[in-house]
């Protein structure tokens, strides 16, 4: 007798199928229930793993903690900073790769995307030495606040622009030149159709790249460690650093306001960067 | 005469790589003409029109409209404008702001804009969505704001890249129709690129025909139809039946000439034969009967029907002659009864008088 489908078993209705549906499950309890169990005791009244019952409390004592405070102003500052930079530096890069033709640009193309692949402890060590030997983590210690920061933060650009450069030109990939043409052929000049029609066709890219940049750089651990010198802590560093002290359920609550700051960011990039048919 | 408004002379295009688009063209379009250029992909039609709109200069040569030479002016400076075959209406603005575009970034005040504008928009039906994006709007909607955005800056000559390629058949006679009607209201000359003939003809006051990057012919789409210089615009335009002849003998504008397929018969021409020409005969010129044809002059011969293709109001009918010669014939199905009552397998006269059929030499 031949094999009969019912409704609901077409070949690619793989997510009625209960084995996939019980793996999907596991794989998800797996990968977030730490997290979920870090922000569930950010709301433990005692520090001990058993639940005690629920408070604001840990929430209130890390914002009164100077040291949690000044590490979280420092990582914003960066992250701003470095975004900012970084969004204008990518966008540009992009720009060029895909405007205009030069020799090596393939070249050029491959060693831009470097510090997206390679591995951070790398970059971490070949920025300190680079700032050991320029005398710039020495030099800038005794700087007025953030330019104190400022090694933190060419370390960050360093590392977030090629994510933003890439986000932009992926967008510039599906730009209809002739929306240009028109422009152009309709009086504007070179400048007008940037600013008239290039740049608001960028906008959702420049948005969801200098996002990435933000989350990439508010929460890099390695390569801010070894491009800090002394006085310069940042909020990762800071956490690690009470970690290695001892429980503490502060560190999950600041972990918490972290991870909600990077999700927001990274659910709106994904929203930006969401295919639409526009400019076709 | 008038000067024309457009004058295209000498203009060749050659790109990196020994690719030459367009080779040595002279072309004078004249006020308010709705000029067709004709031809098939790759043969340099919308190169040209580019050089004319000044996205792309000429390698040699002068284009100068309105009496200036502007083969070198850029695309925002010269008195013409484009509709492009993507439509290119900016996705991000309303098309109010579409239409204005033009107008904005070269400084006209406020006011004036949204007057013009809005004549603008009514000009091409569109009022009732003067809000509305791009994305919510459908192809033959977005091709009319590319049209509006176009004619608001007043050009000289409007120039249209396929305009109608992407719109559906029923769509596509309804704009051909509008796009003349456009043309009369608003008095400008029109220069549209297609490689669809029915569109050409229907359209165009005059055509040019253009083949590998030169002019085959220009004329009015009557004269190309029925005397075409040469086998391209024969071919090319409509469908016909090339014949090959020898020629036994001229003698004034009457040559007599021997084919393998149809005989031998005699036909007016204003060329001058050598040995060898092409008889052209249209497929509807041709005609089809069971008895034998009788009337001085007809050129007949016996053909086995090979197929026969129902296009609603007529049918094609392929037939072999007995020496194996393909012919097309076009019958009216003008009855309800019977279509063109022709079978496959059928044996039967074609015929057709030398009148209609046409001397090529090259």
């Amino acid at each position: 007798m031949s094999v009969q489908l019912k409704p609901g078993q077409g070949p690619l209705e793989y997510a009625r199928r209960p084995w996939i549906i019980i793996l999907f499950g596991l794989v998800l309890l797996f990968l977030y229930a730490p997290i979920a169990s870090l922000i569930v005791f950010s709301f433990n009244v005692d520090k001990s793993g058993v639940w005690h019952g629920f408070t604001f409390m840990n929430y209130v004592k890390a914002w009164h903690n100077d040291a949690i405070f000044y590490a979280l102003s420092n990582s914003l500052t960066i992250a701003v900073l470095s975004t900012i930079v970084s969004t204008v530096l990518g966008a540009t890069t992009a720009l060029a790769l895909w405007r205009f033709n030069f020799p090596f640009k393939n070249t050029y193309e491959g060693f831009m995307t470097l510090p997206i692949v390679v591995p951070e402890i790398c970059m971490g060590i070949s920025l300190a030495m680079f700032f050991s030997y320029t005398g710039m983590m020495a030099g800038v210690r005794d700087w007025l606040w953030p330019f104190n920061l400022i090694n933190i933060m060419f370390a960050h650009i360093a590392f977030c622009f090629p994510f933003v450069a890439v986000v932009v030109r992926a967008r510039l990939q599906g730009f209809n030149r002739q929306l240009e043409e028109a422009s152009k052929d309709l009086g504007a000049t070179e400048l007008q159709t940037f600013t008239n029609v290039l740049v608001p066709f960028m906008v959702p890219s420049l948005v969801a790249g200098g996002l990435l940049a933000f989350t990439l750089s508010l929460d890099d651990f390695v390569i801010t460690l070894f491009s800090s010198g002394p006085g310069s802590i940042t909020f990762p560093v800071k956490i690690y650093g009470m970690v290695k002290r001892g429980v503490d359920m502060q560190i999950n609550a600041a972990s918490t306001i972290l991870i909600v700051i990077t999700l927001a960011a990274t659910l709106l990039a994904m929203k930006l960067q969401a295919p639409d048919k526009s400019g076709h | 005469m008038t000067d024309p408004i457009i004058s295209i002379r000498n203009v060749s295009k050659r790109f990196a790589g020994g690719v030459t688009a367009v080779d040595n063209i002279s072309i004078d379009i004249m006020q308010n003409e709705f000029f067709a250029l004709l031809g098939p992909s790759g043969c340099g039609k919308t190169t040209l029109l580019r050089m004319i709109s000044g996205l792309e200069t000429p390698t040699e040569g002068q284009i100068i409209i309105g009496g200036q030479d502007m083969a070198f002016t850029p695309p925002n400076l010269r008195p013409t404008n484009m509709v492009f075959q993507s439509y290119a209406v900016f996705p991000h603005m309303t098309v109010e702001q579409n239409v204005g575009y033009g107008l904005k970034v070269t400084g006209v005040a406020a006011p004036e804009i949204k007057t013009r504008v809005v004549e603008a928009l009514e000009m091409v039906k569109l009022s009732h969505l003067a809000a509305r994006k791009p994305d919510q709007m459908s192809g033959g909607q977005r091709q009319r704001v590319a049209l509006a955005r176009a004619l608001i800056k007043r050009p000289k000559v409007l120039l249209l890249d396929e305009p109608l390629s992407a719109l559906d058949a029923k769509l596509r006679d309804d704009m051909r129709m509008e796009l003349t009607r456009l043309q009369e209201t608003v008095g400008i000359t029109f220069i549209i690129v297609t490689h669809d003939q029915d569109e050409a003809l229907s359209m165009a006051s005059r055509i040019a025909v253009m083949d590998k990057g030169a002019v085959a012919q220009i004329a009015t789409p009557g004269e190309l139809y029925e005397h075409p210089s040469n086998k391209f615009v024969a071919d090319f335009i409509g469908k016909v039946n090339l014949l090959d002849a020898s020629v036994l003998k001229q003698k004034g504008k009457t040559v007599s000439c021997s084919t393998q397929s149809l005989g031998k018969f005699d036909i007016d021409t204003d060329k001058t034969c050598g040995t060898t020409a092409t008889i052209a005969i249209r497929p509807e010129k041709l005609k089809l009967s069971i008895a034998e044809p009788k009337g001085a002059g007809l050129v007949k011969v016996k053909a086995k029907v090979r197929d026969v293709a129902y296009y609603g109001d007529t049918s094609h009918v392929i037939a072999d002659t007995d020496s194996g010669k393909e012919l097309e014939i076009n019958v009216q199905n003008d009855s309800r009864t019977g279509g063109s009552g022709v079978e496959r397998g059928q044996k039967l006269w074609v015929h057709f008088n030398p009148h209609d059929a046409l001397v090529l030499t090259e």
